[in-house]
């Protein structure tokens, strides 16, 4: 199973800012290994987070994102105490889910 | 005239254009990069890790690594970086954070030191050292390198480390120093900093364990100095050997007052 991630969620003003870092080799599928053979890609293809069990932000990541990949989001309205849960899922079907409570 | 005129034009133009580049240096614009990528420093994935493992119980003894001592006594983990190497008593030897970690994975879990000593980086238990050296220095961030040099053999460490960052060879002609003995030197467009005194010791001995964005690994004091000796075209330190440990006391007695910053972010 997937590494945990990192998700730091702290109050601005009347909203929230979300940290993340997520714990992915995020393989572009375009590198070449020590015996020359392609490595194939193996990365994140979307992305959930979730706010109070609302959906609230979603993505569609590539092969372009960096190893342990690190997002940033501001969530309006979140208050100390919220939970805010994210979601990856990947091109091999893997996927974590990780959640924090709103500081 | 005319040709006065344009002399004029182009000496106008080229201040112009040289004040936009100049505005800010290569360090100033690293150093914000930096800044940038702080607050998603990915070596804090590799400190949970590291946390996890050295609650857990592992090894053919099936122990957890909590009654490690470090150096400040079975278990504290809070400070040890900041003062290792050092001296111990039951290995009788100077020993830097991974050699200790080493130790303590043979003695309490049942590990061999030596087979992980002979693994390569980034391979098997060797994750499991650097994970584990992640999350110890991350311990320890903010506070001041303060390495013991009263017992005879740290003292002696010291004066081999000296020697060895010093010592010239290989194919290059190369010692440690030839980089790192002068202020205001870089190669490309990194700073390279004087290891003999502060603040440079402190900053790139304090650094260490560091998570390398370019290549998306984190590593290790160990690691590092492999790779400086590899630059050097010199053959390849033992893990956790003598030398390397004696060039880790040099810069680290060095770096006394500095800052921690481990686990860093780096290129």
């Amino acid at each position: 199973m997937a590494d945990p991630m990192r998700i730091r969620a702290q109050v601005a003003g009347n909203n929230a800012t979300v940290r993340v870092l997520m714990n992915h080799e995020m393989e572009s599928g375009q590198r070449k290994d020590t015996a020359g053979k392609l490595i194939p890609a193996w990365h994140i293809t979307e992305v959930m987070a979730t706010h109070n069990g609302k959906s609230v932000v979603t993505a569609e990541w590539g092969p372009a994102v960096s190893k342990n990949p690190f997002i940033q989001f501001t969530v309006k309205g979140a208050k100390a105490g919220d939970k805010i849960g994210v979601t990856w899922k990947d091109n091999k079907g893997d996927t974590r889910t990780d959640e924090a409570v709103v500081s | 005239m005319k040709l006065i005129n344009l002399t004029a034009l182009a000496l106008a133009l080229l201040a112009a254009s040289g004040s936009v580049f100049a505005q800010k240096s290569a360090a100033d614009s690293i150093a914000e990069y930096r800044a940038m990528l702080q607050d998603g420093n990915p070596a804090e994935l590799f400190e949970a890790k590291g946390e996890d493992l050295w609650k857990q119980k592992r090894g053919s003894k099936k122990e957890s690594l909590e009654k490690c001592d470090l150096g400040k006594g079975p278990g504290v983990v809070k400070g040890a970086f900041v003062e290792l190497p050092r001296y111990f008593a039951d290995t009788q030897r100077v020993q830097d954070m991974e050699s200790r970690l080493l130790t303590c994975m043979e003695t309490l879990q049942g590990f061999s030191a030596l087979e992980i000593a002979k693994t390569p980086f980034g391979k098997g238990e060797q994750n499991t050292v650097t994970a584990l050296a992640a999350w110890i220095s991350a311990e320890s961030k903010s506070m001041k390198f303060s390495l013991p040099q009263s017992h005879d053999k740290e003292k002696a460490m010291y004066e081999v480390g000296k020697r060895l960052f010093f010592q010239r060879g290989g194919t290059h002609d190369f010692s440690c120093a030839s980089c790192h003995g002068e202020d205001n030197k870089r190669i490309r467009l990194q700073d390279l900093p004087n290891l003999t005194k502060n603040p440079g010791a402190g900053e790139g001995f304090g650094a260490w364990p560091a998570y390398r964005v370019s290549n998306g690994q984190l590593w290790g004091m160990q690691q590092r100095l492999n790779d400086c000796y590899r630059q050097q075209r010199f053959p390849y330190p033992g893990f956790g050997s003598d030398a390397t440990i004696a060039l880790g006391v040099y810069l680290g007695v060095n770096g006394k007052g500095g800052t921690s910053i481990a686990p860093a972010l780096k290129r």
